[in-house]
């Protein structure tokens, strides 16, 4: 069973953030693989063991410092990697299109992502990926299994789990569910410089997003009084119904 | 200095193992004195405890320098030196296996130490002998299947857990040795309970991986569990020496830095008289002393790692690296308590465990007064004064 998991490489999410403009300052930055891709880089790994044979490919789309990631994925068990080098800005569509591009003649049953990436947070690549290769995708999976030529993916949803079977080929999105992903072990970290890491450049696509300004959510107002004692519980109550919707 | 990827990996993978044995899991093992089991465990999973031993028996075949980044990490990590005790004798310890050992000993005894099946300790330091080695009074006598060992060992690390023990023995009397260094011999053999008697010594910190006193008597030890010639036991010995200081002096700077990283975070919020307490001079200026003298004493670590591994001798550097992480890592944490007033008195803020963790790396393996002899005798060429 062979399974290509797209990985992301992102700002650490314990980075503090300095805003540059129309980007964000990188300098002293520590970059990781987006959390939600290593429960993908995880879901992609057992998924081979499972199956008892096949391979797992990494794909990424960044410059050349991804390639960093990248060795952190092969070191965690996964067999190669291949680096579309490009300079990738907001625009999910572009980043679909130059994966897409690449994944065009792939037969590997699967295609996982994270459900999202750690930086911008917009869950459009994977499903777009889909789109542009006529496959199905399911996304938001926080477990599936393969039962053979389908997977059998099980999404949390308010107060319960939804079983969605899917045919494969299939692209799925992993979510934090019970892929917590395995420690690099020494070996791992020795054996990953051994295997391929093939770079080159990607299919130019336009970006059709530009970021014109970028600046700090505004300062936390001040905390509001409502009132004392146990008279104060109903508008409380009501506030934090209404307008907090935290009940 | 700069890291390469592939260190880089090292210590972020690490980093990443030691975070599920946090400051709780270490705070409750200081409390009931019970060794990291699960730590050592998930150590040796990864495959960490040979990161410096040949890949043919299972090893990383890295050096020393990835080996002190393992344990800067480890040290830094909530566990400190109980983190670092727990592994620390497994790293370098062995090293004269690989040095001298045969191929039929490496193969024997490497592959369940690298896989954590079997623990070592290190029975060198005698009570009467202390840093003169040459004094100690363990001897070992031929007998027909091999020798047997009468003596006792003190400051024997996990010696409660160790299934093995490496045992220098004096083979000929002191007396009867053209060189004092001469006459003495090493072993790895079982620590074989029936003769070993095993004393755990009540101490100041690090209270989860024992300190022991061993009493052997007349424990037998096959011919084939001798390390290197009979009489070149010190020889052998030697050439782990620097790498182990090389290492404590990693963990000084990963404990030192933890307490910098808490003294420092206390100082932004803790606000009294209306203002940070890290906006006052008197806080900054300590904490500012101790960030340089850390950086300074990590410097001299890589700078004596990296000549080890490239074969070079660095005995002085090794030396000064202990000494001045010995002295920068108990400077920081003796500053985070006293930043954290009397709340760094507090266990719940761990400062004052980090204190008594740091303790051994300033006393341990050398004293910091004979590092500067050895530095004002080998560097400057001064008379020898011991």
């Amino acid at each position: 069973m062979n399974v290509t998991v797209c990985v992301k490489r992102v700002p650490d999410t314990e980075t503090r953030v300095r805003i540059d403009g129309t980007g964000i300052e990188t300098t002293g930055v520590k970059f990781i693989v987006s959390p939600y891709d290593e429960f993908a880089v995880e879901a992609a790994l057992r998924t081979k063991e499972a199956a008892g044979d096949g391979a797992v490919s990494l794909l990424s789309l960044g410059d050349a410092s991804t390639a960093e990631s990248l060795r952190a994925g092969l070191a965690m068990g996964a067999d190669s990697a291949l680096l579309l080098t490009a300079d990738v800005g907001l625009d999910g569509l572009a980043t679909a299109k130059a994966l897409a591009n690449e994944l065009q003649g792939s037969d590997d049953a699967l295609i996982l992502f994270g459900v999202k990436a750690a930086d911008d947070d917009q869950q459009q690549v994977g499903p777009m990926v889909a789109t542009l290769l006529n496959r199905p995708c399911v996304t938001g999976v926080a477990s599936f299994e393969v039962q053979g030529d389908m997977a059998v993916c099980h999404r949390e949803v308010e107060g319960g789990v939804e079983v969605i079977e899917v045919d494969l080929p299939a692209v799925l999105t992993i979510t934090k569910g019970e892929y917590e992903p395995r420690y690099a072990s020494l070996k791992g970290i020795m054996a990953a410089k051994r295997k391929p890491l093939e770079e080159k450049e990607a299919t130019s696509v336009p970006e059709r997003l530009r970021v014109d300004r970028l600046s700090e959510p505004p300062a936390r107002a001040a905390g509001r009084i409502v009132g004392e004692g146990p008279d104060a519980v109903p508008e409380l109550l009501r506030l934090l119904r209404e307008e907090a919707n935290a009940l | 200095m700069d890291l390469t990827p592939e260190q880089q990996s090292i210590r972020d993978a690490v980093q990443k193992l030691c975070v599920p044995f946090d400051d709780d899991y270490w705070l409750e093992r200081d409390r009931s004195e019970e060794f990291p089991f699960d730590f050592h465990r998930a150590i040796a999973d990864g495959g960490w405890l040979g990161i410096a031993m040949p890949e043919q028996y299972g090893g990383g075949g890295l050096g020393v320098t990835e080996a002190a980044l393992m344990m800067h990490t480890v040290a830094n990590s909530a566990g400190a030196m109980s983190a670092a005790s727990a592994i620390h004798i497994n790293i370098f310890g062995p090293h004269a296996i690989v040095v001298f050992g045969t191929d039929e000993q490496k193969q024997r005894w490497l592959p369940p130490l690298i896989r954590g099946e079997t623990k070592s300790c290190f029975g060198v330091t005698e009570a009467d002998a202390g840093l003169d080695t040459t004094s100690i009074a363990t001897t070992a006598r031929r007998t027909d299947e091999g020798y047997e060992i009468h003596g006792k060992k003190v400051w024997t690390s996990t010696a409660q857990e160790a299934d093995k023990i490496m045992l220098l023995a004096r083979t000929t009397p002191k007396e009867e040795c053209e060189r004092h260094t001469d006459g003495m011999t090493l072993f790895y053999t079982d620590l074989d309970r029936d003769y070993c008697d095993v004393t755990t010594i009540p101490k100041m910190g690090r209270a989860s991986v024992d300190s022991c006193e061993v009493f052997v008597d007349g424990l037998p030890v096959p011919a084939e569990d001798r390390v290197g010639e009979e009489g070149q036991g010190f020889a052998c010995l030697l050439h782990s020496l620097n790498p182990e200081r090389i290492l404590i002096a990693a963990e000084a700077i990963g404990i030192g830095r933890n307490a910098l990283a808490r003294a420092t975070e206390y100082a932004k919020t803790r606000v009294v008289f209306d203002r940070p307490i890290g906006q006052n001079q008197a806080i900054q200026h300590p904490l500012a002393q101790s960030w340089m003298e850390l950086e300074a004493a990590w410097m001299m670590t890589m700078r004596a790692a990296s000549l080890y591994d490239s074969g070079e001798p660095c005995g002085l550097e090794a030396n000064a690296a202990k000494y001045l992480a010995g002295e920068a890592g108990f400077q920081a944490c003796t500053r985070a308590v006293m930043t954290h007033g009397g709340m760094g008195y507090a266990k719940e803020f761990h400062v004052e465990r980090l204190l008594r963790e740091v303790m051994i790396a300033r006393l341990a393996p050398v004293s910091p007064e004979l590092i500067l002899c050895h530095i004002a005798e080998k560097a400057l060429g001064l008379p020898k004064s011991y």
